[in-house]
Formats: structure tokens, sequence, C-alpha cells
């Protein structure tokens, strides 16, 4: 009844991509290679002296940790190094890899180039995550924009810190559109699902225009 | 490639005396049990025989016991069933719960029950008094599981058992008729832990035969004699009317099967678990530093070893593991569908660190030493290359989350477990 062939015809699960030849996995090949075997990886006690910008994240939704060792060329502003560790899951070590290739590669981005790269561009190159694990591959975004910004305090560009400011959107309950990032990037991405998690605009029906339309550009920046 | 499978509390392989019973009902004995004709009456005689073999086990009468498709729907029927009967009424179950109740019981806090959610001791035992304590002249059902699946802790069922009973008797002799019931979850226990209702002191248990070497999605609820249940489906009135649906006669034959093999075997197995597992927990603990046993000790499963390896992620050491052909789980935030930590590991006051970190290994009847060895040999290096590449550095018996600086400053906070880390 399921001769190899027909065996290959099975419809993958949507939210795994795996372009698999022989053996499936849960994750692409590419996810694979670089959660085997990460790049760039700080595996030595760091010499902080060596490096220009740090910056550790931790992701609210899954608790998942990252730290990145940034080296800026003052001259250049091109990513020179990029080191990083994480106490994180297979996506997050393998979107975080690719991220360090990404940027440093070919004589590594410019600083402002390097900042727009965005999770969809990670995951691009990865062949694709699991949509819940998208967040895994926020998480390395994150923690270099943390580390960016360090090297701007500590290059005196002050200017070019990138602030992320949350605003409140249910004053009732104090939420904010971080907090409706999170639960899109944690699969919500109907106000229905957001509410189950959030309780967001419950209360205030007024408000749901606006939570609507942050979860419509919260879905499109993250799976769009 | 090795396949070193050590993951027996999620899915057992089925025993091949089960399958072999369960042969003819597929097609040969393909009758409804309901129908008068041979082929209906075939069906019903091995649905009963099947009925008298899961009571012998349990010491009670036959038409106590409900067939089920798991142990799921067990704890749906048993815990949506008593509830519903008494709208609003007092509830309670434990923190640590497999969540087929945790859930049920939420949603019924929902619904407008009232809920106690108990504690759950460092030790993963949930404490009798404590049951005692949050008993209230209106409490309706009393539902603790019977050994955890996560840590494999066992709870004191016959000391809970005695407790409702006598509130029950102290009730009748008041001239009180609201009834309270006890509820077990025994899926996890099956085929480790005596199986005695009337020693027990159960209203209610589940059992599931999927991870008893049976079929997956069979399964029974015990109901004594007298206890009233709600209907939660509705139909043909199969199963004394609380499991309505032709009755899945393969698998009801496969379960009681599984049971009875698993019965027969218990006390043998159960020894030579507990010689395996009392190895890996010493292996574990004392091979790879930082690494802490979650529960009891002894009062624990013969098949259960969980334990969290600090600084390390569970998902990623899974799939090293796995590439190593070693089967595993974890409580880690990243394999849930939810994205939140295991709850047990949280409810015994574990930081969420450790929940990341927890790794659980489920031994069965094909474990062999020579298993443990190999995973031995094959995980210290994984371990060490996921440390070397982590940025955390917890210490034993921290109860603080590690780096709350990581999280700050993002407008958002770590939930685990109701509580929130800002």
């Amino acid at each position: 009844m399921s001769s190899p062939s027909q065996k290959k015809e099975v419809k993958q699960p949507a939210d795994v991509m795996n372009q698999y030849t022989g053996e499936r996995w849960y994750y692409s090949d590419i996810v694979k290679e670089h959660f085997f075997n990460p790049q760039n990886l700080m595996l030595e006690d760091p010499d902080e002296a060596q490096f220009n910008g740090i910056g550790m994240v931790g992701s609210p939704a899954c608790g998942d940790m990252m730290k990145i060792w940034l080296k800026i060329d003052s001259g250049t502003e091109r990513v020179e190094n990029l080191k990083w560790r994480t106490f994180g899951c297979a996506s997050a070590i393998a979107a975080t890899s690719m991220f360090s290739v990404m940027v440093t590669e070919n004589g590594g981005l410019p600083i402002a180039d390097a900042l727009k790269v965005k999770p969809q561009d990670i995951m691009k190159r990865l062949g694709g995550l699991p949509n819940r694990k998208i967040h895994c591959s926020v998480l390395a975004d994150k923690a270099f924009r943390k580390a960016a910004n360090d090297y701007f305090h500590r290059s005196g560009q002050h200017e070019r810190v990138i602030v992320e400011g949350a605003r409140v959107i249910d004053p009732t309950l104090n939420i904010t559109d971080h907090d409706i990032e999170e639960a899109v990037l944690e699969g919500a991405t109907d106000l229905d699902a957001v509410q189950k998690k959030l309780k967001v605009g419950i209360g205030s029906p007024d408000l749901i225009p606006e939570i609507e339309q942050l979860i419509r550009f919260y879905k499109e920046k993250y799976y769009g | 490639m090795k396949e070193i499978y050590l993951d027996h509390a999620a899915a057992t392989p089925m025993d091949p005396r089960v399958k072999a019973a369960m042969e003819p009902f597929w097609d040969a004995r393909y009758g409804n049990p309901a129908a008068l004709y041979r082929q209906g009456r075939l069906a019903k005689a091995a649905v009963d025989e099947a009925r008298e073999t899961v009571a012998k086990i349990f010491g009670s009468r036959p038409s106590e016991i409900i067939f089920t498709a798991g142990g799921t729907e067990a704890d749906n029927i048993a815990i949506l069933g008593t509830a519903r009967l008494h709208p609003g009424k007092h509830l309670i179950t434990t923190a640590f719960e497999h969540h087929a109740g945790l859930r049920s019981f939420e949603a019924l806090e929902r619904d407008g029950w009232e809920v106690t959610f108990l504690p759950i001791g460092e030790d993963g035992i949930v404490d009798p008094k404590a049951v005692e304590k949050a008993i209230r002249p209106h409490t309706v059902l009393v539902s603790v599981m019977y050994a955890n699946n996560e840590i494999g802790t066992i709870q004191p069922i016959a000391e809970i058992g005695a407790i409702v009973k006598r509130v029950r008797n102290e009730r009748a002799q008041g001239g009180g008729v609201l009834p309270i019931s006890f509820h077990c979850d025994a899926s996890q226990a099956a085929g480790f832990l005596p199986l005695s209702t009337a020693a027990l002191g159960v209203d209610l248990m589940s059992v599931n035969g999927g991870k008893i070497y049976g079929p997956k999605g069979s399964g029974c609820l015990y109901v004594r004699s007298g206890t009233r249940l709600q209907p939660i489906f509705q139909g043909g009135g199969q199963e004394q009317n609380l499991r309505s649906g032709t009755e899945n006669v393969p698998l009801i034959v496969g379960f009681a099967k599984a049971l009875e093999i698993a019965e027969a075997e218990r006390e043998a197995e159960s020894a030579r678990l507990t010689e395996l597992r009392d190895y890996l927990i010493q292996r574990l603990t004392t091979e790879i530093p930082k690494t802490v046993l979650n529960g009891h000790p002894t009062t624990r499963l013969p098949s259960n070893i969980n334990v969290s390896v600090l600084d390390i992620e569970g998902e990623a050491v899974i799939l090293y593991l796995d590439a190593k052909g070693i089967a595993i789980s974890t409580g880690s935030a990243c394999t849930s569908t939810t994205l939140d930590p295991s709850h047990v590991i949280l409810a015994i006051g574990r930081p969420y660190e450790y929940a990341h970190s927890s790794l659980r290994f489920t031994l069965g009847r094909s474990t062999a030493k020579e298993d443990l060895d190999y995973l031995m040999d094959v995980f210290p290096e994984i371990v060490e290359k996921l440390r070397a590449i982590s940025p955390i550095k917890m210490e034993v018996g921290q109860t603080e989350v590690s780096h709350p600086e990581a999280f700050a400053g993002q407008g958002s906070k770590i939930k685990v477990g109701g509580r929130t880390y800002k």
C-alpha cells in the first residue's frame, strides 16, 4: 500500500517546511545544517575589548535567551565580527547562525543595512520555519538591535539609538502594542485569538478597529 | 543507527499479543454489538468479555466500566459529567494535573464553577491534609492524578479517597443530599501501581490504553455504582449512556488485553525498571554537573526520570539526541504548542529556566541497561556543546529568573504558569 514513491506524495503539515529528499525532519535541511553546525558562535571566554557592541535579550514568548557580541568597523561602519550565544531551541540556534552569516558575509553589511534585515529575510534563507517558531528568529534580530544600540552609545552616536517605545492601546488593562505584537508572534493572528491571550478590547469595543489594524500590521510584518 | 526509545510515557509500542487479540475484529467479526443477529452477538460477547477482564483487575463490577477513546475522553466524561450535574458548585483539583484534567477544570471555572487548584509540594506530591482543608460544604468533586505524567511522582490516592469518603458519610449523617465524588486519572499509573478501586477509594478512575502497550485512542473510565454523571455525548446511549457511539470493538478488546498483560507483568516489570531508573538517576546526577532531579527520588513511577540540566534548552537537546537515535521529551516551552513551559515543573516551585531545561526519560519493556549506558556515552558531549553556547549560568537551587535585564525594556514580560516576570 505504501510504496516509496507514494510515500513521498504525502503532504507535509503546513507549518513544517521541509524540502527533504530522504528522511523527514521537523525543520528544513538548511535549518538542520545550521543547528548541527552553528556559525560564528562565541565559544571561548569573550574578550570583551574585542567588541564594541553587546546586547542580550530574552524572548517573552518562550523564555529563550540570546546574547550577541558585535565588532563594528568604526571607519566603514561595517559589521566586522558578530558572535553569539543562546539558551534557545533549534530554530533560535539556526536563525541566529544564519543571521550572523548574513550580516558578516562579503565583507560585512554596513550597520544601517544590517538593521534592516527582517526576520522574514532570515527565514527565507533558512528555507522557512514553522509558524510558531518565527519568534525564535525575531530573537536574533532583537539581540542585534540591542547590541547595535550599545555600539551607538559607545561611539557617541546617541541620536542613532533606536528606541522602541511601547504605546498603550487598552488603557483599562494597560496593554501595549508590544503585547499585541507578542501575541501575533505566538501565533494569534486574528482578533479572537489575540483576545483569548490578552482580553484586549473586550470591555472597550471602540478600541477594536485599532486592535484589528495592529494585528494586520504585525501579521504582515512577520508572516506576510 | 541505534534506536533507543525512552519516551514510554508518551506512547508505547503495541504488544504483539494485543495486536493478535484485536485481529479478528477488524474484518471477520465486524458486527455492531447492539445488533441481534450472530455477528452482533459475537461482537457483544467480545465487549462483555473485555469488560469483565477490566472489572476483575479493578476489583469492581463489569457494569462499572465505561470504555472510552482514551484517557482524555475519560477525564472529560468524569469531570464535566460530575460538574454539570451541580452548576456553580465547588471543585478541587491540583495545579499539576494532565492537561486533560486541568483544561476541563479551567473551562468549568470560566463557566461559573468555583475551582481550587491545590499547590504541589517541592517533591511533587500533594498533601492530603491540603485536600481535606480545601473541601467546602458545597464541594462536589475532588480530582487528583495517581502518578504525574511528567515527573512520575505518586500521589497518596488511598488517603485522599478515605478523606472524601468520610466527608460523604458525614454529609449523609447530617441529612445532606449533595454528593461528593473522587476522580483519579490513573493513565500513567496503570501497569506500575495497583488499580484496586476499593483500596484506592475512588469513585471515578481513568485509564489509557495507549500508555500500556495497547492501542492508542483506547481506554476506560471506572464509574463506581451510584456515582451520577451527566453524559457529555448525546447519541445511541451506549456504555450506560455515558459514551454514546458504536463500541469500538477491536480497540476495546485490545485495551482489555493490554491491561491484562500489564497487570500480570506489573510487579516483575516494576522491580526491573526501578533498578534501571535509580541507575540512570545516579549516573545523570553524578556525571553531569548541575543536573537536578525533579520530583521525589523514590515515590515516583519505576519508569520515570525527570531532570533539569541547567543552562541548556530542552528542544535542542531532543534534536541532538534524536540524531544519535535516542528519543526523549522535554518540558521546554519551545516544544509546546502554546509556547508555555511545563506547568508541572513550575508547580513544584522551580523557576522557568528549570522547565526550559527539563528532560524526561521514561523507560519501558524494551529498555535494557545497555541502552542507558549508550545514552550516557553520548549525552555528556551534547550537554557540553550546548552549555558552551549558552549565555546563562544558573546556580543549583536558584529560584529567581537568571537574567531579568534581558527581558527589560521590551514593554512585555515572561508569563509562566500564571506568574509574570517583568
